[in-house]
């Protein structure tokens, strides 16, 4: 089954291609010179806090090789925690410490590791085994999530997370990524994790695509994808829609995840985000984008990110009838 | 929009900057703008490269002549604070003298010329008929083997040209007689091989002398010269081919030394060496006598890359394909929405194929690559750092090209020796890529993004190739603006990539 549509069709369905994407998108909305602050998680986090956005809490960082001397009496009273490279990217060298066992720390695996396996790790890190480019980094250790029940029966063993695109302050469109045993626990979708287009107004399951090929149930828990509503919607949407004010992104992915206490985190933010949102919504950027150019022309001040969250979560209000003709 | 309308502007000038070049070249400077109906026109150049020595410096080389089929003309002799003249010798051979008072340091001195087929005419002979040198002394047991093979060819031959053939063929024989054998022995070399079958010819009172030239169709740097037998058959010289046997100067050999003549003589100078380029150029036939003849008048053919040295004009005859390459890469990325590794590894890869031929070239980048990534993959067990890790990757590279130089020459598989011609730095950069992106992304990705790279450096190794497109950018390299404009709209282009009509396909179902 090898179909090709023709640009036209793409082009009255929406569909914003990558060249789009590289040269509208990002080089028109995204200076250069603001991408440390998205690259560098260290630098988020702390423009985070600034901005009054909800993060994962940070414990502490290691800086220099020297530092890891102090570390067992710092991680001496910490059942849980998570160690990430500051610079890395999709997720590599994260380690999860769920508990311990003894001397022993538990990974979130199930696995062990002595003392001696997370100073060497964080070694690793701090020389930038982890970094784009192999550039010297340093290693954040975070309050580790616990994540909300809602997506328990939608994710094989890997962290489910919610992907919002942010047009110029704007939420756009959103999805969340459901890892398979195909995709080996992680969120990629091109690996063959799961991608569940959600109504922007209302953080309910539109559409669900694995391999770009619609699917209905989740193929390791059977679980119906449809099913899923996101809770605490409205404030995740506020929450995307002010992470634009602390960047000064014009394109903007925030990842988010969902505290059972603390409700939803921002993880991670990308200045390149991928167009595989518009395969899992089943539908195109563009006309949204245009929509949020022609809204923003017709305004006669910068609206605060309350406002631009509300005007999203009732602008892109048409879940209900593509489901109709669909 | 602001940065668009400048974007259209550029590529208007630049359009009509490449363009408008390109047409008045052609229409009033009458550059062809295909190869076709071509006569081929060689640019020989000699360098001659000595140390100076602070002392006046005379430097001389013998020049090339013309045949029955070749015609020498438009020699320059480009060599900035020396006087150059053209010297007769008794021997009525043309000798350029290049001097100077004083020289320091290493000094280059050119000599450049064109080449055309043609009738030319030979050096003439004087008119004495020549002497037979004395004759040379071989010892024993030499003396014997040379007096058997000579009456074995005596009695094998009706003249003086079939008594060398003959000759020729024993010393060649694949399974040489005893004779032969024992004249062969400490004989090293071609050169060393054709003195003795000067020697014997001598003993057999022909009247012989060495011919040296360059065969014109060994395209290339650092020629070098071929040695040839001519023999005076009572009439007239002849050369004779100490190889094969073949009487007959080839068409396409242009005679540069004979006799025992200097090649090259550096007085005042040391070390000194001589290379010889060589580069053909298609020409049509009818146009060349134009753009000779317009030469002096026309500014932008004096600033034509015809006028640089040789080996100038071969290095820039390949960089003039790199911005084709390019071109290619960004339609197959941008348009087609083919990945590659790196973005321009191809067009290096493209490049090595020009040496390696295509088929040989792909046989030996996918077992590069493929024993690389094995061997990476077991690197990435031992944890190393970025640095040292490359490093490593490098040496293993390196020592693969040395194994499979090795192999292939013993398994008498030539080809597999252009395999030095893959810049390995840049093989060590995409083997440690794809492995990287095994471990993050799978095979499945690394065969998507390697078989993107290498058919992206197949597609631009035949473009780059492709005879009309080589000699148009050589011809006209202002063409390198209308490259720059295309390119620059491709950088603007915000509509689909082919392969994003198949990944978006699902949406317009909806």
């Amino acid at each position: 089954m090898f179909r090709i549509a023709t640009p036209g069709k793409l082009k009255r369905a929406g569909i914003s291609g990558m060249n789009r994407r590289n040269v509208e998108y990002i080089a028109q909305n995204n200076p250069r010179h603001h991408f440390p602050r998205v690259d560098d998680k260290l630098v988020t986090k702390q423009l985070a806090l600034h901005g009054g956005i909800a993060v994962p809490t940070l414990l502490g960082v290691v800086k220099y090789t020297g530092q890891i001397k102090r570390l067992p009496k710092f991680l001496e009273p910490l059942e849980q925690f998570v160690i990430k490279p500051s610079k890395g990217s999709s997720g590599k060298g994260i380690i999860v410490i769920v508990g311990r066992d003894g001397e022993r720390f538990v990974k979130s695996s199930g696995k062990t590791m002595t003392f001696h396996d997370i100073s060497r790790h964080i070694n690793n890190i701090l020389s930038g085994l982890f970094s784009l480019g192999g550039r010297p980094d340093v290693a954040m250790i975070e309050e580790m999530v616990r994540f909300a029940d809602v997506f328990e029966n939608f994710t094989y063993e890997g962290v489910p997370d919610i992907r919002v695109i942010v047009y110029k302050g704007y939420p756009v469109m959103a999805m969340a990524r459901l890892s398979t045993s195909a995709s080996d626990g992680k969120a990629n979708l091109h690996q063959g994790a799961i991608g569940v287009g959600l109504d922007i107004s209302t953080g309910r399951a539109l559409h669900a695509v694995q391999n770009a090929r619609p699917v209905e149930y989740h193929p390791d828990t059977g679980a119906r994808l449809k099913d899923i509503v996101v809770p605490q919607w409205d404030e995740l949407i506020r929450l995307a829609a002010n992470c634009h004010d602390v960047t000064e992104l014009g394109y903007l992915g925030a990842d988010i995840v969902l505290d059972k206490e603390r409700g939803p985190l921002i993880i991670e933010l990308n200045a390149r985000p991928g167009l595989a949102i518009q395969v899992a919504n089943g539908s195109g950027l563009k006309p949204r984008i245009e929509k949020i150019e022609h809204e923003i022309r017709g305004q006669l001040r910068r609206l605060s990110s309350e406002e631009r969250a509300a005007w999203s979560l009732q602008a892109f209000n048409y879940g209900e009838s593509e489901e109709d003709t669909g | 929009m602001h940065s668009r309308l400048q974007l259209y502007l550029w590529m208007a000038v630049l359009l009509m900057l490449g363009l408008g070049a390109a047409a008045y070249k052609h229409w009033e400077l009458g550059f062809p703008l295909v190869p076709g109906k071509t006569q081929t026109v060689w640019t020989v150049e000699a360098r001659i490269e000595f140390e100076g020595t602070d002392r006046p410096v005379k430097a001389s080389l013998n020049l090339p002549d013309d045949t029955e089929n070749l015609v020498v003309v438009e020699s320059v002799a480009a060599s900035p604070g020396y006087g150059f003249e053209l010297m007769k010798s008794k021997e009525h051979e043309v000798r350029g003298v290049w001097s100077a008072r004083q020289s320091k340091d290493t000094q280059t001195l050119y000599y450049k010329t064109n080449v055309y087929r043609g009738k030319g005419k030979p050096p003439e002979e004087p008119k004495k008929k020549p002497k037979p040198a004395d004759k040379p002394v071989f010892t024993e047991p030499k003396a014997t083997a040379a007096n058997a093979l000579l009456e074995d060819a005596y009695r094998h031959s009706a003249d003086a040209e079939t008594l060398a053939i003959r000759m020729i063929e024993q010393l060649n024989a694949e399974k040489p007689e005893d004779n032969v054998r024992i004249l062969l022995q400490g004989i090293k070399g071609r050169s060393q091989k054709n003195q003795l079958t000067v020697e014997l010819l001598r003993s057999a009172e022909i009247p012989v002398r060495l011919l040296r030239g360059i065969e014109l169709t060994d395209i290339g740097r650092r020629q070098n010269l071929q040695e040839l037998i001519e023999l005076y058959n009572g009439d007239q010289w002849i050369a004779i081919d100490p190889r094969s046997g073949e009487l007959g100067l080839s068409e396409t050999f242009l005679p540069w030394q004979r006799g025992d003549q200097w090649l090259m003589q550096v007085e005042g100078g040391k070390d000194s060496s001589l290379s010889f380029s060589v580069i053909a150029n298609e020409r049509a036939g009818r146009n060349v006598a134009i753009l000779l003849g317009r030469e002096e008048q026309a500014g932008i053919v004096d600033f034509s890359l015809f006028t640089l040295p040789v080996e100038v004009q071969n290095t820039f005859s390949i960089l003039l394909l790199i911005p084709i390459g390019a071109l290619v890469v960004v339609i197959l990325r941008n348009l087609v929405g083919i990945r590659t590794s790196g973005t321009f590894m191809p067009i290096l890869i493209a490049l090595a194929f020009l040496q390696t031929t295509l088929f040989v070239g792909i046989v030996l980048f996918v077992v590069v690559v493929g024993v690389g990534l094995m061997i990476r993959g077991y690197l990435s067990r031992l944890n190393l750092l970025l640095v040292p890790r490359l490093a490593a990757v490098l040496i293993v590279v390196i020592g693969l090209y040395v194994a499979l130089s090795i192999i292939g020459f013993k398994m008498g598989l030539m080809g597999v020796l252009s395999v030095t011609y893959f810049p390995m730095i840049i093989i060590a950069w995409t083997i440690e890529r794809m492995s990287v992106l095994w471990e993050e992304e799978g095979a499945r990705e690394v065969m998507i993004q390697g078989g993107g790279s290498l058919l992206t450096a197949i597609l631009a190794h035949l473009v780059m190739t492709e005879r009309h497109v080589a000699y148009l950018f050589f011809a006209f390299p202002e063409l390198l603006f209308v490259v720059l404009a295309i390119i620059l709209a491709i950088g603007q282009y915000t509509g689909y990539r082919l392969s994003e009509l198949r990944r978006f396909e699902p949406l317009t179902r909806y």
